[in-house]
């Protein structure tokens, strides 16, 4: 992506990303949330910023499920709305973006399928970025196989399942692995689509958070399985592998990993999340996953460092994520009455 | 005592010795009861206290569980929740009623039981925190090989487990704690039943044997002292009788003399008391003078 084309198709675009980008929550605003005694006062609040016209029509005691609908409700109507005005390259790269949640949902269809869940009802818990063509038709589905056959080559996520699942998988495999493994091709994919096709800064920028995002996936994947049954082997056939990512040193300590030590003693050999797996066992209100939130926060803010680039796009949507979830958070300690917990959050700005 | 307190008895000698073994009955009962009423308070008091505790411990552990599902939110996202819901196949942990003795009142008490899962199916253990519990030592051997396993590899596989984990805590204390508001109520029950019965037995069974015993008692007195005056009545009437009988006799006796002189013919006493008298005089005119037999008067 050169200079001097850019803004000739997404110029506007990019800018309406900044200006969004600008109205973020910031390391005060959430002072301020966390000092509240009701959700009615984080309404308050949250009424001078910009989600006020999403919250003014919600009943007045408000909840913390209401509170999230309306920010997802947000997040996918300011998606949307980007979306619809993108040019070709940006507009692939977009819906890039979509497709975790669409793994989520299918992951979420499979179950549902495999256990002759009403699919009506189970397509009422996706979440709305992850639908897809073909979803209204889900209800003639009966079987796997036919959940393959009817909607599942027709979704982009096509191309994963034939890389890494058999249709006889479907019933076999366990749904979870079936997700790492789809996640795997997609960070693969979303990868081989910003290095390769896109290139230029744009490569240069997702590289780095792609593979940030595969490494801590190999991290959580091998913490996660310390004690579970899951085989090394297969244990290493989740790690997202990428290049610019761990070191496969790194890579080959954590997939013969037995304990935490090993894990640690792995991690020493990388600079950056040796830092990182300090910082969580020094500070004791904050996990490892805190961290690697911090640190993606970082990234994203680096990303928007550099203009000319589609990096701004992935990094706006997963700090509109990252503020969900701190929000939600935020409303679930003030209704706990937890209020000593509800400044633990990882500020985006 | 009114008529109302004494059972509706003959008054016998054999009934008395049945109500005597009865009122006997009645007081062992009794004493029975009153000590398996104590012992029950005994335990009732215990389960209160004990009730309050884990009351308070439950809502602790309630409140650090929602609390740490909070924060799988906060790594994972919402669709956890979907995706456990819609992992769940078949309860993971089950009830298992047990009865205990105590002073004759059968307590339930509960326990969880896991229903360990097939290694590969293992997925649906997923809805773990909101259903299973069990102790501490089987749920590592369960948990190790199976109920733990997979969920949250990605990301947030640490708060999914103890955010499990304190679910399962809160559970099996909710579980106690039922198991142990449940024995409060049987015994609540058992306890007013008992002492409906002692209390029964106390002031109404054995007043009212009491009752009848000295009913009995005294109308065997009574009919004691009647039978007494009955054979001096008889007696009496006897001598009565006898003495009636006696001058019965000697009236007869009199009016049998009386008749025998009624019957006498005046007249012809006196013709035959004249002829008499001239046979008497002839007689005496006969003998008078030379009677040797004859006072002179």
């Amino acid at each position: 992506m050169d200079m001097l084309t850019f803004n000739a198709d997404n110029g506007y675009l990019e800018a309406v990303v900044r200006g969004l980008k600008a109205s973020l929550l910031r390391r005060n605003d959430y002072t301020n949330l966390a000092q509240c005694e009701n959700l009615e006062d984080v309404r308050t609040i949250l009424n001078s910023t910009d989600y006020a016209p999403w919250l003014q029509n919600e009943p007045a005691p408000l909840q913390t499920q209401a509170l999230f609908d309306c920010l997802t409700e947000r997040l996918v109507h300011d998606y949307r709305s980007v979306r619809s005005q993108a040019y070709a390259p940006l507009s692939t790269f977009l819906d890039y973006i979509t497709y975790p949640y669409m793994i989520d949902n299918l992951v979420l269809l499979l179950m549902g399928v495999l256990r002759n869940r009403d699919l009506g009802e189970v397509l009422d818990k996706c979440h709305p970025l992850g639908l897809f063509e073909g979803m209204a038709t889900l209800a003639v589905v009966t079987s796997p196989e036919e959940l393959y056959r009817e909607i599942l080559v027709d979704t982009p996520l096509a191309p994963y399942f034939a890389e890494c699942v058999s249709v006889h998988d479907l019933t076999e495999m366990n749904v979870e692995i079936i997700r790492n493994l789809l996640y795997k091709a997609y960070l693969a994919d979303f990868y081989h689509l910003c290095v390769k096709r896109i290139g230029g800064t744009t490569g240069a920028v997702m590289a780095s958070l792609i593979s940030f995002e595969a490494d801590r996936r190999v991290i959580n994947i091998t913490l996660n399985s310390l004690d579970t049954a899951l085989r090394k082997d297969e244990r290493v056939a989740l790690f997202p592998r990428l290049p610019g990512g761990l070191d496969d040193e790194v890579v080959y300590r954590l997939g013969r990993a037995d304990d935490l030590q090993a894990v640690a003693l792995a991690m020493d050999l990388s600079g950056t999340y040796r830092a990182l797996f300090q910082q969580a066992a020094e500070r004791e209100d904050h996990s490892l996953e805190d961290q690697f939130l911090e640190h993606e926060m970082k990234l994203l803010r680096e990303a928007f460092d550099v203009q000319f680039h589609y990096g701004v796009f992935y990094a706006y949507f997963r700090m509109r994520e990252q503020e969900i979830r701190n929000l939600t958070w935020i409303g679930e300690c003030i209704t706990q009455k937890q209020y000593a917990h509800a400044s633990r959050v990882v500020p985006i700005l | 005592m009114s008529q109302r307190h004494v059972l509706p008895v003959v008054p016998s000698r054999m009934t008395l010795t049945q109500i005597k073994a009865r009122l006997q009955g009645a007081r062992r009962g009794h004493a029975l009861l009153k000590k398996k009423s104590d012992a029950l308070t005994v335990r009732f008091r215990a389960l209160l206290r004990e009730i309050v505790d884990r009351k308070f411990r439950a809502a602790d552990l309630l409140r650090n569980a929602s609390f740490r599902f909070a924060a799988v939110k906060y790594v994972v996202g919402e669709e956890l929740k979907h995706v456990v819901l819609e992992g769940v196949d078949h309860a993971e942990t089950r009830l298992r009623v047990r009865f205990e003795n105590v002073a004759g009142v059968p307590l339930p008490s509960y326990r969880c039981v896991t229903v360990a899962t097939d290694a590969s199916t293992a997925f649906e253990s997923r809805e773990n925190g909101a259903a299973e519990a069990l102790n501490p030592s089987r749920s590592r051997v369960v948990g190790a090989t199976s109920i733990v396993q997979y969920r949250g590899l990605g990301r947030g596989g640490q708060q999914i487990i103890s955010c499990r984990d304190a679910y399962q805590e809160a559970l099996s204390a909710l579980v106690e704690l039922a198991s142990l508001q449940t024995c409060f109520m049987v015994l609540d029950e058992a306890i007013k039943i008992t002492n409906r019965r002692v209390n029964a037995l106390e002031n109404v069974l054995i007043p009212r044997l009491e009752n009848t015993i000295a009913y009995i008692v005294s109308e065997l007195d009574e009919q004691e002292r009647e039978e007494f005056f009955r054979l001096k009545l008889v007696q009496n009437r006897k001598k009565r009788e006898l003495a009636r009988s006696q001058a019965t006799e000697l009236r007869a006796r009199e009016r049998r003399a009386a008749q025998a002189l009624n019957a006498f013919d005046l007249n012809s006493f006196h013709e035959a008391l004249g002829a008499e008298t001239a046979a008497a005089e002839s007689l005496l005119e006969q003998t008078t003078g030379h009677d040797p037999d004859l006072l002179n008067i």
